[in-house]
């Protein structure tokens, strides 16, 4: 029954941490693995206009607010001497600059970042529908309307299928004198948006960018947007193309674009690029709004991120000794002695590690059996070797910074406390079992502690322990599951290499 | 021999590993609450005087520095002696006075030396040097055993002691333990000591080893090892068997030696015995003790206990 138990947690714990790292991946688009790059476009609006002579200037530009598609994670403003501030209301965004007076032509900047999003969450609530402007149509103009409304409606079953004939039949060859009738003075878009609206469809005109890479001076094309079984959806104008998200970019809906107090002229131009950018930088961008945002080590201050991208090494570390002490039998001087080693090795690397905690064990060692001759008692005959530890560290900062090696500093990381008892350990085994035991343990701790940091410096290792800390969950269960291995250790079999031959 | 053993071979014959006695014996048979009975050899010595089973005699401890000092006076009228830690492990800190010279103390393997170097070695013990933690420690001075002359005849100093597995209140295997030049005079087989298996049906050796290979004469005194048979068997195997009912340690290996007047005593005992006494005998423990595993209720009288086992076929 206990079996059972324990195997019931064991694989709990594996499918939790499994869940958790693909919800938080699936939320925070966080990747599994480092260095993926996602393409993000980087658009920037250009406004120039002529400011009138001595008058204050009031510019306010409409900026995406809702972005069905896409997720907008970073905006700048660039405009020397002007004051800017974001303004909300209920149906838009505007962005305004404002300068007391200003003379010649003046351009003003504003950029934003956008990602693609996965989900299309955006689009579903209603939002607002724009008060429809009202156009006032001559009486064969109002035939033609009639005209293509019949027809579409004829052809259509729904809001959705009428939107699109109604599209494509102003295309059509066959309608040609009614629509271009309609479109002599009017743009297309908007004679379609109020014949729809007229119709009894909910829709609106939305103005959005077609996304290019590296194109400049371009202007904003308006798009049919139509609520349709609680979701809006765009259609192109001219194509009665569907489903247009990829590639374009709801700028704004309704309202004006650019609105300006004392000035004139005024012109607004896009241009775009797209970027690549590290997949895990763009998801911090944007972590903030979920409940793995909330409970991530992302939402520490950088100082104790730091500390925990090393703490959360340390399941892995720990799970390479058990693996190495219950499977392959290495005996080390100290249970978790190599793992902390190998921390160390994290920041000194491993090979003026591997030299100078060599270094160190042995000079300590030379020290110690000159202590054991003076016959202390334990606790102050540690204390000693702590300190000449430390002693022995700070000379080899000094010689190795004067002889130009930056790994100087670095050797402060040694945990001192735990050299030191390898120190005092190794010592008593020396002068216990001898110097074979002591390079056997003192070469198995090595050996674990270089396999433990080949591990823990790996940068999958190191990107997932750090952003996925549920994982750790899987290691501990290896963990467990390595505590009931009855299995014979890989040195056994030489240990009892006697009973081979039967 | 073949240089490694393969999974399968070990596994038909039943050895036991290290993962396997820790997991399925050591933790399921021995409550870790009865752990300080038997790694404090205190404990165990006045454990086994309750019970009634032979240890060396215990001249007095040491649990103070400042009793260190008295160390001198304590020892007046004693000649021959042991100073050991009370929590050592592994034969750790064991001193082995055999005689005096004067001032001078003879230790077991022929060097004197001074009062001042056993107060230092009191004084390492009470420090915990010895210890399983480096916990402070009490220093025990017990009676030197006179080892039973025709078993010291095979060993090189020392003291030969036989390991006997106890398994709920069942002996399921032994071995005599022969300290080496190699072993200096220890009798731990991973130092180097001779580990002959003893078959526990007519006391005699069955197979030896030292160093994990088989060998047939012992290196130092030129003994053959197959000729040994231990005197009075059955009295050793009660005394083992009566540790269980002593501790209640379901796995324990009780350390016996045969002093050449006061018969078999109980030298230490111990809750994590090592595995090498299945190389000593050739035998994997694992049938033995399943064997045993089957047993419903365990007969609380070690003689019967005795007999069942020798009724096996194991031998």
């Amino acid at each position: 029954m206990i079996r059972y138990t324990f195997y019931f947690i064991i694989t709990a714990l594996i499918a939790l941490a499994c869940f958790i790292a693909y919800e938080r991946h699936y939320h925070t688009q966080i990747p599994f693995v480092p260095g993926e790059s996602k393409s993000v476009w980087l658009i920037e609006a250009k406004v120039e206009f002529y400011p009138e002579k001595k008058t204050p200037i009031l510019v306010s530009l409409n900026i995406p607010d809702k972005t069905p598609g896409y997720k907008l994670f970073f905006e700048q403003s660039s405009s020397a001497g002007y004051g800017f501030s974001l303004v909300h209301d209920e149906t838009q965004k505007r962005a305004q600059w404002s300068i007391r007076e200003a003379s010649s032509k003046q351009t003003l900047f504003y950029k934003i970042q956008i990602a693609q999003e996965q989900s299309d969450s955006t689009s579903d609530d209603f939002g607002y529908l724009p008060k429809q402007p009202h156009i006032i149509w001559t009486k064969a103009e109002e035939l033609a309307k009639q005209d293509l409304l019949q027809k579409a409606l004829a052809r259509s079953s729904n809001d959705e299928t009428l939107t699109r004939e109604l599209i494509k039949l102003f295309s059509s060859v066959s309608m040609q004198e009614s629509s271009s009738l309609l479109l002599s003075n009017k743009t297309r878009v908007d004679v379609i948006n109020a014949i729809l609206n007229e119709a009894g469809v909910k829709s609106r005109v939305a103005m959005g960018l077609l996304l290019e890479d590296a194109r400049r001076n371009q202007s904003l094309t308006p798009m049919i947007e139509i609520y349709h079984q609680n979701k809006w959806m765009l259609f192109d104008a001219k194509t009665a193309r569907q489903n247009i998200e990829k590639d374009f970019f709801l700028w704004h809906r309704g309202g004006s674009l650019i609105e300006i107090v004392g000035g004139s002229n005024a012109t607004v131009s896009f241009s775009m690029v797209e970027q690549n950018m590290p997949a895990l930088e763009l998801a911090m961008a944007h972590y903030d709004d979920s409940v793995f945002g909330l409970f991530s080590i992302h939402s520490l201050p950088i100082e104790e991120q730091s500390i925990f991208k090393m703490l959360l090494l340390l399941p892995m570390g720990a799970l390479i000794t058990v693996l190495m002490r219950l499977l392959i039998g290495i005996r080390t001087s100290g249970t978790f002695m190599p793992v902390l080693i190998a921390m160390a090795f994290l920041q000194t690397t491993l090979i003026p590690g591997l030299i100078t905690f060599i270094m160190i064990v042995a000079v300590g060692l030379m020290i110690r059996s000159y202590l054991s001759h003076l016959n202390l008692l334990l606790v102050s005959r540690i204390a000693t070797t702590i300190i000449i530890v430390i002693f022995i560290i700070v000379t080899a900062s000094i010689v190795g910074h004067n002889l130009g090696f930056n790994t100087g500093m670095t050797v402060a990381v040694f945990p001192i406390i735990i050299l030191a008892w390898t120190i005092e350990r190794m010592s008593i085994l020396w002068e216990e079992d001898g110097a074979k035991e002591v390079l056997i343990q003192g070469f198995g701790s090595l050996f674990v502690a270089t396999i433990a940091y080949l591990v823990m410096q790996s940068t999958l290792v190191g990107h997932l322990s750090f952003n996925f800390p549920e994982l750790n969950l899987i290691v501990l269960a290896l963990m467990m599951l390595m505590g009931r291995y009855t299995g014979y250790r890989l040195f056994e079999l030489y240990r009892f290499r006697e009973f081979g031959d039967n | 021999m073949s240089f490694l053993a393969s999974f399968k071979t070990l596994k038909s014959l039943g050895i036991l590993g290290m993962n396997a006695r820790n997991v399925n014996y050591i933790s399921k048979y021995n409550d870790r609450k009865l752990y300080p009975l038997v790694d404090d050899k205190l404990k165990t010595k006045l454990l086994a005087q309750r019970a009634g089973i032979n240890t060396p005699k215990l001249f007095f401890t040491l649990s103070r520095q400042h009793d260190v000092a008295e160390l001198q006076e304590r020892l007046r009228g004693l000649d021959a002696f042991v100073l050991k830690p009370s929590r050592g492990s592994g034969g750790k800190g064991i001193l082995v006075v055999k005689s005096r010279e004067k001032d001078e103390f003879i230790k077991s393997n022929g060097e004197s030396v001074s009062i001042e170097v056993l107060m230092r070695h009191v004084t390492n013990i009470l420090a915990g040097l010895y210890s399983l933690s480096g916990t402070p420690d009490v220093a025990i001075c017990e009676d030197l055993i006179v080892a039973d002359s025709l078993l010291k005849s095979y060993s090189y100093e020392g003291v030969p002691d036989i390991r006997i597995i106890v398994f709920r209140g069942y002996p399921v295997m032994a071995m005599l333990r022969l300290a080496t030049k190699l072993s200096d005079g220890k009798a731990n087989l991973h130092q180097g000591a001779v580990g002959v298996g003893i078959n526990l049906k007519n006391a005699k050796a069955s197979h030896a080893v030292m160093e994990q290979s088989k060998v047939i004469v012992h290196p130092d005194t030129k003994n053959r090892l197959s000729e040994i048979e231990i005197a009075n068997w059955r009295e050793l195997l009660e005394l083992a068997c009566k540790c269980y009912e002593m501790t209640h340690l379901g796995y324990l290996g009780a350390d016996i030696v045969i002093d050449q007047n006061r018969g078999p005593m109980l030298l230490e005992l111990n809750a994590r015995p090592g595995l090498s006494i299945q190389v000593a005998n050739a035998t994997g423990l694992i049938p033995r003790l399943q064997e045993i595993e089957k047993i419903k209720e365990i007969d609380p009288n070690p003689t019967n206990r005795i007999d069942f086992v020798l009724k096996q076929n194991w031998f």
